[in-house]
């Protein structure tokens, strides 16, 4: 039986950058572990010899031409025009650096 | 056009009525759109899109005026009015995946399947309501509230697509789009009494779709004949250049004498009754008609839950990961309960330490699931099967139970994880009043196949769609 602690549910949570509510955590908590435990069923499965499937058509890699397609792309202003947060034709992010201590 | 009730209920109706001079495309879009109207507490649509509908019924007006039309062939949607499940970006047009993470996001461009059905004549009424993000099989976790069923409000219509499944059953679109990535339109359509199919993975391109599991979604639609469906099938399918696991496959068609299997794994315990019955009536039509129908075992089905709901939220915890609230949409605090839920089981499962546990492990049982395909049809042409264990279910009945609504994807799930197309067919009610159907599964780019085979029955049965009652 698995049963998650709340502290593996906020490991998850941070690896996910989820910022969780104390209910949602609660809630979380119980429901994950029993869909996980759900999940035990499959150690009837033998698949000893069988080979981990991730597409199902057998596509090889497809290639196309390393060119620039004019048409259909988005001009810078229509790439942008998702948020209000721009400055100068660049998104405005947080800093993830912060300024020399050392000096 | 005078009273809604004269709405027609197939794209060829819809176009001889147009041909005809019964009415025009304006005033189609005015019946539609007064419908949409009337029909409100539905909650069939996020976003209704009047000034597009009327411009491009204006235009649909003004070809059939200045021209001698070949339909068929330059225009087979024409004059067929749309709704697009809003994990369909739509250029100029908010699109929400229903979630309010993207509340007030509007696309610089359309999905290919937009383009494409808008190009074939086709013309969009609004974005219709889903869960969040295609998570969920009631419609009951959009973030726009629940949709309902149109043959009975107190049950849900089945999701994620359930806005499109209930657009198409009340008469509020002729046609509609929609995405299954683990019977999202399959088990709508079902609980609903439309027609919905499941595209081969890579038949359709997913191109300005919202991914949900990069592995398993494949792009459909819904409409009330199976003919309607086959016809948009064919408008919206093959390459574009803009999805690399898209190909113009070459497709299997109907040849012979075709032989129908009957999975015994789909007829056990749990299974409602009179929806384990109604699969077998289905069965005896097609073998009055000459079918052959043969027992046949697909022995990995019971895991198909497990699989699923490790490959899925796995990629579903990938896929969301963009969405930071930096170039497009709201922060990540704005993810719903089960957006938020099924991208920590899929970040668990892929955490160090649980990889090879549960990932690899439900990789490795996925291989297992084909196999059983593959050796069924190596005896069989198609697979015939119920839809979902049981018909359409109240509202807020499994909705604080996570596993118990997963558990529903049981008979959808295994086509999704095999590639394989699915067509989803309505079969008439049960003592309740609700919808029954079944589904038909083929080998990949086998829809041909399925078409063949639903316009059968649909003869067989002397099937017409019928509206409800309001």
């Amino acid at each position: 039986m698995v049963k998650l602690t709340k502290e593996d549910v906020l490991h998850v949570a941070k690896l996910a950058k989820l910022d969780l509510v104390e209910a949602e955590i609660e809630r979380f908590t119980p429901q994950l572990s029993n869909v996980i435990n759900h999940f035990s069923e499959l150690l009837e499965v033998d698949t000893g010899d069988t080979e981990p499937t991730s597409q199902t058509t057998r596509l090889e890699n497809v290639y196309r031409e390393d060119k620039v397609a004019v048409e259909g792309s988005l001009s810078a202003e229509e790439a942008i025009s998702g948020s209000d947060k721009i400055h100068n034709g660049y998104f405005k992010v947080k800093a993830i650096l912060e300024g020399r201590t050392d000096k | 056009m005078k009273n809604t009730k004269d709405i027609p209920l197939t794209i060829k109706e819809t176009q001889e009525g147009l041909l005809k001079k019964k009415f025009s495309a304006m005033e189609l879009v005015d019946a539609y759109l007064g419908k949409i109207d009337e029909e409100k507490d539905l909650n069939a649509y996020i976003t209704i899109c009047d000034d597009e509908a009327y411009k491009k019924a204006g235009e649909v007006d003004k070809l059939i005026a200045n021209n001698s039309l070949d339909f068929s062939e330059n225009f087979p949607l024409l004059g067929a009015t749309i709704g697009h499940k809003d994990l369909f970006l739509t250029k100029g047009i908010r699109t929400t995946a229903a979630s309010k993470v993207l509340n007030g996001y509007v696309p610089a461009y359309s999905a290919t399947a937009v383009a494409r059905m808008e190009k074939a004549g086709g013309i969009i009424l609004g974005k219709t309501n889903c869960d969040a993000w295609a998570h969920g099989a009631s419609g009951e976790n959009s973030d726009f509230g629940p949709t309902k069923n149109p043959w009975n409000k107190k049950f849900v219509p089945g999701g994620s697509s359930s806005g499109s499944a209930v657009s198409v059953a009340a008469g509020l679109s002729l046609i509609a789009t929609g995405t299954d990535t683990g019977g999202s339109i399959r088990q709508p359509a079902n609980f609903c009494g439309v027609v919905g199919l499941k595209p081969t993975y890579g038949a359709v391109s997913r191109y300005g779709i919202i991914a949900m599991a990069s592995s398993l979604d494949s792009v459909g639609n819904f409409g009330k004949s199976v003919a309607d469906v086959e016809t948009v099938f064919n408008v919206t399918k093959g390459e574009d250049g803009r999805d690399s696991t898209v190909k113009n496959a070459e497709f299997i068609k109907p040849k012979g004498k075709i032989k129908i299997g009957i999975p015994k794994e789909y007829f056990v315990e749990g299974v409602d009754k009179e929806v384990a019955e109604s699969v077998i009536k289905v069965s005896k039509v097609f073998e009055k008609a000459g079918i052959e129908l043969r027992e046949i075992s697909l022995p990995h089905t019971k895991y198909a839950i497990s699989v699923y709901y490790i490959v899925q939220p796995a990629e579903v915890s990938s896929n969301l990961g963009r969405y930071d609230g930096i170039r497009y949409g709201n922060p990540r605090a704005d993810f719903g309960a089960e957006a938020k839920r099924r991208i920590m089981l899929g970040t668990y499962v892929l955490s160090a330490g649980y990889y090879d546990a549960f990932y690899l492990k439900a990789q490795k049982v996925r291989s297992k699931l084909i196999g059983d395909f593959e050796a069924a049809f190596e005896t069989v042409d198609a697979i015939l099967a119920p839809v979902s264990p049981t018909p359409a279910f109240k509202l807020g009945e499994k909705a604080s139970d996570p596993l118990k609504m997963y558990l529903a994807d049981i008979f959808t799930a295994p086509a999704n994880l095999a590639g394989i197309p699915g067509l989803s067919i309505p079969s008439g009610f049960n003592e309740g009043g609700l919808p029954l159907g079944f589904q038909l599964l083929g080998p990949r780019f086998s829809e041909p196949v399925l078409f063949e085979l639903g316009k059968l029955y649909e003869k067989e049965t002397d099937y017409k769609a019928i509206l409800p009652n309001l």
